[in-house]
């Protein structure tokens, strides 16, 4: 179990609970966080899971992989702590974990 | 009182038009009927992660069930729609409750075909659309040692992948003389049964299956040159058959899908008709198109949803759609149907490439194999109508974000 926030793009904070071998996508659908849509299901296929890991939390969520990457490359608003919530697996490391919404996905 | 939206199909397709009715603020009765007992989930998994093993059931659901209740739809499972009223403007459950509609949603998706193979109907003979499909199949799968597919489009060769990754012999017949040969290039489709051939599965194109065997259960395959196979399970991959029984016998206008216009409207005006069961006219390709896909039905999901708030669609989307076997990822953008020009990028012995087709020189089309910068580019060229240089696209030297601008 992993305590995560999320931070809409409106400021608005939701922190909830993820159990460990989730992604952090899954987190937020499960809990009816708002702002990822997830179009495909976590296959990495359609960059709609687009969050900004916080500063802090980068080192622990690890890099893009190079599909993740190349696909982020085409999605709007990217920053250097851009990942597809898909992508990062939920474990113990990462509770306290804080990522915040983008505007808009895709 | 107003009677609200009934949508007729809580699959993807149902389920998104609910939620893009909510985000949309349309504040009356929403009600989600399905047939089936779970509620909406993912279908792609059943022939890949949830197939090996690798997913359990509880990650395929699309939401929560605190979803249904913190928007407030009204999901009914395990019912099924037997008629539409339109007269009365209600539709008939199996148990005959009548519900009322001022508009609804046909997102009835489809069954997936059974072929009319002597011995189709034996017991041990699986199709796959559905999860108590794919629990029945991954059951039958425990038990096996030999698997026989038949078809050899994306979720036959995908079963393929799966079976071999839980340590099954599996071989595919496919009539037609190349694999994926409803929507893939010749080239790509080649790669691919060679990929399979790689992994070991014997896949042979040209090679109708003329019966199942078997007495009281399947036990083989006889292709139509007289060669028998055995088997301990037999799949059939041939394609869906669209779910267009209800619309049909309404009296909407159905040829090969629902047909419906850019809002997702069918020739009632207050029904909409939205997935795979439906078919539309797209100006970017100039001709109908019945799509199977969950890009589809999401976006046209999305299309119904802003008709009936109010907001025309005119959907005409670059339809796209992925694909995962073994550790590989294929993603195409647009249609190759019609294309009159194929353009290679990168190197397909290394596993990673991509071929762009044009028509006219415009291009239409991209099958991009672990190439996401191709695919993601191409689907925004082919939106715009674009005639990209094929000789820079042919130079992996020249970043495809170079195209774009
Ligand atoms: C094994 C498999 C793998 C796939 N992989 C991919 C992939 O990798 N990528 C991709 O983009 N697409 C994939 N697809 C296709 C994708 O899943 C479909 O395009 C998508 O599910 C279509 O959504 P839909 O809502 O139109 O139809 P469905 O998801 O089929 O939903 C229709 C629902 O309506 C219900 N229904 C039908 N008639 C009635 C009735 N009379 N009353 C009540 N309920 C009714 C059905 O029970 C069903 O639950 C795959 C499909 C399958 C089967
Ligand atoms: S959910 Fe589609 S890329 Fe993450």
């Amino acid at each position: 179990m992993a305590k995560i926030t999320y931070i809409e793009a409106s400021g608005t904070e939701h922190v909830v609970d993820v159990e460990t071998g989730l992604t952090v996508m899954e987190g937020a659908i499960r809990n009816l966080v708002p702002g990822i849509d997830a179009d495909c299901g976590g296959a990495c296929a359609c960059a709609t899971c687009h969050v900004y890991v916080d500063p802090d939390w980068m080192a622990r969520t690890g890099g893009r992989e190079s599909m993740e990457d190349s696909m982020l490359d085409f999605a709007s608003d990217v920053r250097d702590n851009s990942r597809l919530s898909c992508q990062i697996k939920v474990n113990e490391a990462l509770d306290g974990l804080v990522v915040r919404l983008p505007e808009q996905q895709g | 009182m107003s009677a609200g939206i009934v949508i007729i199909g809580a699959g993807q397709a149902g389920l998104s038009a609910a939620e893009a009715l909510r985000r949309r603020g349309h504040a009356g009765p929403v009600t989600l009927v399905g047939e089936e007992d779970a509620p909406p989930y993912q279908r792609p998994p059943l022939s890949k992660a949830y197939l090996s093993g690798e997913l359990p059931a509880d990650r395929l659901w699309l939401k929560p069930p605190a979803f249904y209740e913190t928007a407030k739809i009204d999901l009914k499972t395990g019912v099924r729609v037997t008629a539409i009223d339109r007269a009365k403007k209600r539709v008939i459950t199996a148990e005959g409750e009548a519900i009322a509609y001022d508009q609804l949603i046909v997102s009835t998706g489809g069954a997936a075909r059974r072929p009319p193979i002597p011995g189709a109907d034996l017991p041990g003979v699986h199709v796959l659309r559905t999860l108590a499909e794919a629990d029945a199949l991954s059951g039958a799968l425990g038990q096996a040692r030999r698997l026989v597919i038949i078809g050899a489009g994306y979720i036959g060769l995908e079963v393929a992948a799966s079976a071999r990754k839980r340590g099954l012999d599996v071989a595919v017949f496919e009539a037609a003389d190349q694999a994926m040969a409803r929507t893939a290039s010749p080239l790509l489709g080649g790669w691919f049964g060679a990929l399979h051939r790689g992994y070991g599965v014997d896949l042979q194109v040209r090679a109708g299956v003329a019966a199942i065997t078997g007495a009281e259960r399947a036990d083989g395959v006889r292709l139509a040159d007289g060669e028998r196979v055995e088997a301990d399970v037999v799949l059939l991959a041939t394609g869906l058959t669209p779910g267009v029984s209800l619309a049909e016998a309404a009296g909407l206008n159905c040829a090969d899908g629902v047909l419906v216009d850019g809002d997702a409207r069918t020739s009632d005006p207050d029904i909409f008709a939205i997935g795979d069961v439906a078919r539309f006219d797209s100006a970017l390709y100039g001709r109908s198109l019945r799509l199977e896909s969950v890009q589809n039905a999401i976006e046209q999901a999305k299309a119904a949803a802003a008709a009936i708030t109010g907001a025309p669609a005119s959907y005409d989307p670059v339809p796209w759609f992925w694909s995962d076997q073994y550790d590989l990822k294929l993603q195409i953008a647009g249609l190759i149907e019609g294309a009159d020009q194929m353009v290679r990028r990168g190197d397909p012995e290394e596993g990673h490439f991509a071929l762009f087709h044009f028509k006219d020189g415009v291009l239409i089309a991209c099958e991009a194999v672990n190439r996401a910068p191709e695919f993601m580019a191409a689907q925004r060229l082919i939106a715009a109508r674009a005639r990209p240089d094929p000789d820079r696209l042919r130079d992996v030297t020249v970043a495809m974000r170079e195209f774009l601008s």
